[in-house]
């Protein structure tokens, strides 16, 4: 059990135009990679990865849908619900790794990459965006090692789709493993990459969630739960799985296309 | 060994453990996950006639003494569900279709829809706390139970099982009325109404403000249900709310149950509850000297 705890927000960063980082206080643990299931008082409920550990916690929240949009007008001091942490990590399992985050799945990523570095790994970051201005945590990641920018306008970094730029990076580079976070269909293109280097990969999914604790069949794809087995799968799985890149489920447990 | 085979209005059953409606039952992925799991039988999520899409989150809210959830019958409408029951069962599942309708036709031709799809049961939701127009709010009466029970017998040749609400002064009341119209048998209980309120923000946490409590608080209120169903009728009874153990299965047993249903549970022990359950029970059976689960049903009584 993990009851909700309403917390006030002890800090609001705006770190894009789009992009909020809310911190807060928690007595929850919480490890990187992990989610919390953030409740926007009169909005909505939503899993948010941890984009900061330890007391004062952090979620980054891009502001598309009502309830995220809404999420940017709270200040310092108003209050949200949180429960977890849910969820497992990445999984270190070699020296050098590639870290690979497309929009805002560099804020579910940005834990892992500090924690594999401070475990002693080389770790490479290439961050996606659609432009320069959406960018968030290039400067996290490259305290933490090397950082290579993708923008689908080419306005930083190489002009183009960050798998484009893993790719490049998987040609020249030697890696032991790859982890990455982004839109499905980025994260199939990178995972595909990946396997067929042979290389060990994990990647983090998002779908809508209800529960989050494995219960309510939400975030279903073939027999896993996102939410319980996941966010973060090998590869293989992935590969082998019928729904991965492909399918999703819908509010109503629909599965249709991504 | 203790035998822990079950029946139920004619089905047989490995153990008399099933998956209860409305957890990890809306896709045959998970369907089959909690088969192969050891239920003996798994129970749908309640399929209506349209696609739902439920309530907006907060939908779920964990207490210390159960879960609370406002859901609101999310299901992707009976005609989409075919490919999940029929994978389901392809996958050697035993399934039961739990359905929800506005009125007695409409339960009748999901129903029959459901049937089709090669379930062994119907189970009819007349007890959703929480949906407008559904679930409680139309079946505050016998007389509705018996109607909608009567129109879907009417329509399909497998066993059906209303599902009843705690939430009324006299549930065995509900049960006669059910058996009377022909149920082969009926479940107790869906969940109890409840709230929570979240006095930092003076508001309730469900988006839908009020919901249904299910868990180990309200097992005790499941227990007593079971017990004045089993006076009250000659139809078998399955018993749900708040097992955790073989040792709360057992209570509901003995209180009359046939069968019993996990759901809540899974959320603190996973689908390994439903292993977990049967070697709690048989071995309880074993100490206190019976040798089948049958031999313990409705023994609290005697």
């Amino acid at each position: 059990m993990s009851r909700i705890q309403i917390v006030p927000l002890l800090d609001v960063v705006r770190e894009s135009s789009l992009t909020t980082t809310y911190r807060f206080r928690a007595d929850i643990g919480g490890d990187a990679g992990q989610f919390v299931m953030v409740w926007i008082p009169k909005w909505d409920e939503l899993p948010m990865a941890l984009s900061y550990l330890g007391p004062v916690k952090g979620i980054t929240v891009r502001a598309y849908g009502d309830a995220t949009k809404a999420l940017q007008s709270f200040k310092p001091g108003d209050r949200i619900g949180v429960r977890g942490p849910y969820g497992n990590t990445f999984r270190l399992e070699g020296e050098r790794v590639l870290a690979v985050a497309g929009g805002t799945g560099v804020t579910s990523l940005i834990a892992s990459v500090e924690a594999f570095a401070q475990q002693g790994a080389k770790i490479t970051t290439a961050i996606g965006a659609r432009t320069a201005e959406e960018l968030v945590f290039v400067d996290r990641a490259g305290a933490s090692g090397e950082t290579h920018i993708a923008t689908d306008d080419g306005s930083r970094g190489l002009h183009g789709f960050v798998p484009v730029l893993a790719e490049k990076l998987l040609a020249k580079g030697r890696y032991d493993q790859v982890i990455v976070c982004g839109p499905e269909r980025m994260i199939k293109l990178v995972v595909d990459a990946a396997l067929k280097r042979n290389l060990k990969v994990q990647a983090s999914l998002e779908r809508y969630m209800k529960c989050g604790v494995g219960i309510c069949d939400a975030c279903a794809f073939d027999d896993k739960l996102v939410c319980l087995d996941g966010p973060i799968f090998p590869g293989e799985v992935l590969a082998a799985s019928e729904d991965f890149g492909a399918f999703r489920r819908d509010k109503s447990g629909r599965r249709v296309p991504l | 060994m203790v035998d822990l085979r079950a029946e139920l209005a004619g089905i047989r059953l490995r153990n008399p453990t099933m998956l209860a409606s409305g957890i990890l039952d809306e896709t045959a992925g998970s369907l089959l996950r909690v088969h192969r799991a050891g239920a003996a039988a798994v129970v749908t999520k309640s399929i209506g006639p349209e696609p739902r899409e439920g309530y907006a989150n907060p939908t779920v809210v964990e207490l210390e003494m159960g879960l609370l959830n406002a859901v609101g019958l999310p299901n992707p409408g009976i005609a989409e569900f075919e490919r999940e029951v029929r994978q389901a069962v392809g996958g050697g599942a035993t399934v039961i279709g739990s359905v929800y309708g506005k009125d007695a036709e409409e339960f009748a031709k999901v129903a029959s829809a459901m049937a089709g799809y090669g379930v062994v049961a119907v189970e009819l939701n007349l007890s959703c706390p929480h949906a407008k127009g559904l679930g409680t709010e139309i079946a505050q009466h016998g007389d509705a139970v018996a109607e909608i029970t009567r129109a879907v017998k009417d329509v399909v040749s497998v066993p059906v099982f209303p599902k009843l609400s705690p939430n009324v002064s006299n549930i065995a009341a509900f049960a006669t009325a059910a058996e009377r119209a022909g149920a082969d048998g009926v479940v107790a209980i869906n969940t109890v109404k409840a709230m929570t309120i979240a006095p930092e923000l003076k508001m309730p946490v469900l988006a839908n403000r009020f919901g249904g409590l299910s868990g180990p608080a309200i097992r005790p209120i499941g227990v007593r249900a079971v017990y004045d169903i089993h006076e009250a009728v000659d139809i078998p009874v399955v018993g749900v709310g708040g097992i955790a153990s073989g040792r709360d299965a057992l209570e509901y047993i003995m209180a009359g149950a046939s069968a019993v249903q996990l759901g809540t549970v899974l959320m603190s022990r996973g689908v390994g509850a439903f292993e977990a359950v049967l070697k709690e029970m048989a071995a309880l059976l074993e100490e206190i000297g019976l040798a089948s689960v049958r031999e313990a049903i409705g023994v609290a009584h005697e």
